[in-house]
């Protein structure tokens, strides 16, 4: 489950975070890091993601960027969003990767 | 010329005969170079052609093959990738050098992973590197690869693979490589045998004529001499007979023909080889080698880390059992920091639980780990490398030990049944002795202890043969004892899955058997076939 405390601020700047444990059996891999660029694609909000709260942090929208990360199975995924949509785009990122990516 | 026998690992199973076709990299320089911007729009245009050209491929390709595209699309289409490219072209430096050398560094940061599913994805950058050079205005791939030729080489890409028609049969034999690379899923979709890692191939410039790779045993032997190719053609021909029947049989248990129940179990080095198998199609798991989680860490595994992994195996197989093999370093698998370096010969020296009874802060971690994962299914612990009942009876106390301390902090845990492996003949002639709740049989080591002969030494490869008398023997007494004392006997090493010796291993009474998921089916088929 992820660690829903997430920072609840009224302004679009200030950043939302959150963060979930890798559960699908091979890690943030060619597939799921596709799927979680596409995913964060749709959103307007600056999503990024690191395997640690204080970064150093990672553009989530760019495969080739996540895919460097080399995130393994068990980490822990912090995300790190602003933006108007920045709720919406936290929280489908955050079912993606609870769910496995769809593959767990 | 003499034969040439090169054992790698295997990573698509099947065996295959044929002509042997070398790879080579064919990606030539270009001569013209324009200025900077039209160097740039060269690049954007190379890339561009290449992201179209896969995606016309996704079109005509199944479903896990058009992963693997789709992937390679999703790279080429982020600007990420280019960018240091970009960058080197506006201070003067060629498109295709460009292009190289950003891919070069972004596919060394690969190989340098310690996840080999990561280290694995090297071959799709360099897929993505020469494609796009292709349209650069180089020469393009090498020849396209004739159906029914061996592939040999360095490394194969996904493009190389799937430009050349697998239906008429060959297999790809590769000195570097990766089971779990794409092509290695490619491999296994197509039915191509495909075997990695055999190391440099020992030719110069003298490539061999004929080659016969064995996609189970993950072996390859160039220029067989004529009675080598008759043998396995032989095999081959038997293997096809088989194969018709086992797709058939995937979820049925298996059986001999006279009726006996065989327990079907798998052999799981990562639980990532779990991610694709549907737990019906066996009994349970016979052996997780543990030795993968203290590879991949960095520093030891801690007691967490291993028990959400044991934990995973266990919720993986829905109630069937899962016996855990309790690390097994030493011998041919040193672990930094924590195996002897510079033992004379390692395989007689301090490995398996002899290294887990010298280092118990590191065993009580584990045993702690396992404890905690009893909990959610059947699990039973294997110790391997024992050889004399005071070895089980140390580890069998510390088991106990840590099963009262945590029940006594009130940490939810489970006393599993602890079993040994038999591989040392002393544990074998003695096997009643133990107070073990199950043996199981590591044919691998029981041979070479037996026979005194390492089988990855060539010269004396004939005498490491587990179809000898003697350790036959030491198997039917075995299973002998197991039967005496009421506890299960199963066998764990690479015989199991070598159908040559089905009939011999199940004459000795063994009823439970445990092979590499790539195995199963024909086992099953095997199996089928006995007794009738």
């Amino acid at each position: 489950m992820p660690d829903a405390n997430a920072n609840r601020a009224a302004d679009s700047v200030v950043p939302l975070t959150a963060s979930a444990v890798l559960v699908n059996a091979v890690g943030l891999h060619a597939r799921p890091s596709v799927k979680l660029t596409q995913c964060a694609k749709r959103f307007a909000a600056t999503i990024e993601l690191a395997l640690a709260p204080d970064g150093p942090w990672t553009d989530a929208k760019s495969p080739v960027k996540v895919m460097r990360v080399k995130a393994p199975q068990g980490a822990v995924l912090h995300f790190r969003v602003t933006g108007a949509d920045r709720e919406a785009a936290l929280a489908a990122v955050l079912a993606l990767v609870n769910d496995g990516f769809g593959e767990a | 010329m003499a034969e040439i026998h090169l054992t790698g690992r295997a990573a698509s199973p099947g065996l295959a005969i044929g002509p042997v076709s070398v790879l080579t990299s064919g990606v030539a320089r270009r001569t013209r170079v324009g200025d900077p911007a039209q160097e740039t729009a060269a690049l954007q245009a190379a890339i561009e052609a290449a992201t179209a050209e896969i995606a016309g491929l996704i079109e005509t390709v199944e479903g896990q093959v058009a992963d693997i595209m789709e992937f390679q699309v999703a790279l080429l289409e982020d600007d990420a990738l280019a960018e240091t490219a970009y960058d080197a072209i506006a201070t003067g430096v060629a498109a295709d050098q460009a292009w190289r050398v950003a891919l070069d560094a972004e596919i060394s940061g690969y190989r340098a992973a310690d996840d080999e599913y990561f280290r694995a994805r090297a071959a799709d950058l360099i897929d993505i590197r020469d494609r796009v050079l292709g349209h650069l205005g180089g020469e393009g791939m090498a020849a396209a690869i004739a159906g029914d030729s061996i592939v040999a080489g360095e490394d194969i890409t996904p493009s190389a693979f799937l430009a050349a028609d697998w239906t008429r049969g060959g297999a790809i034999a590769l000195a570097a490589g990766s089971p779990s690379s794409h092509v290695a899923m490619l491999a296994r979709a197509r039915g191509a045998p495909m075997v990695v890692g055999l190391g440099p191939l020992p030719w110069n410039g003298r490539p061999p004529a004929l080659a016969l790779v064995d996609g189970d045993a993950g072996t390859v032997i160039f220029d067989p001499e004529p009675e080598t190719r008759r043998l396995f053609e032989h095999r081959m021909a038997a293997a096809n007979a088989a194969r018709a029947v086992t797709d058939a049989s995937r979820f049925e248990p298996a059986c001999t023909a006279d009726g006996r129940r065989i327990t079907l179990l798998l052999n799981i080095a990562a639980p990532e080889e779990l991610a694709a198998i549907d737990p019906a199609v066996c009994d349970g798991i016979g052996l997780v080698r543990t030795e993968f989680l203290f590879e991949a860490s960095h520093g030891l595994p801690d007691e967490d880390t291993q028990y959400a992994v044991y934990r995973r195996i266990l919720e993986w197989a829905d109630g069937r059992p899962v016996t855990i093999r309790t690390l097994d370093a030493g011998g041919d698998k040193p672990i930094r920091g924590l195996t002897v370096e510079g033992e004379s010969n390692p395989f007689l020296g301090l490995r398996g639980i002899r290294l887990s009874l010298a280092r118990p802060e590191v065993f009580r971690v584990q045993l702690r780990a396992l404890l905690r994962a009893a909990v959610h299914g059947p699990l039973k612990i294997m110790l391997p490398m024992i050889a004399i009942p005071a070895e089980f009876d140390r580890a069998a106390g510390m088991l106990d030990t840590e099963f009262v301390a945590l029940k006594a902090d009130g940490i939810a845990c489970a006393r599993p049944p602890l079993g040994i492996m038999v591989e040392v003949p002393a544990a074998a002639l003695r096997a009643e002795d133990f107070a073990a709740a199950f043996y199981s049989i590591g044919s691998n080591d029981l041979t070479q202890y037996t026979m005194a002969a390492g089988r990855d030494i060539g010269a004396v490869a004939d005498l490491n043969d587990t179809a000898n008398p003697a350790v036959l023997d030491l198997i039917a007494r075995t299973v002998e004892a197991g039967r005496r004392r009421g506890v299960e006997v199963s066998l764990c090493g690479d015989a199991a899955a070598d159908t040559r010796l089905t009939v011999a291993l199940l004459a000795t009474g063994l009823t439970m058997l445990s092979v590499a998921p790539v195995a199963v089916a024909r086992l099953k088929a095997a199996i089928a076939m006995v007794g009738s």
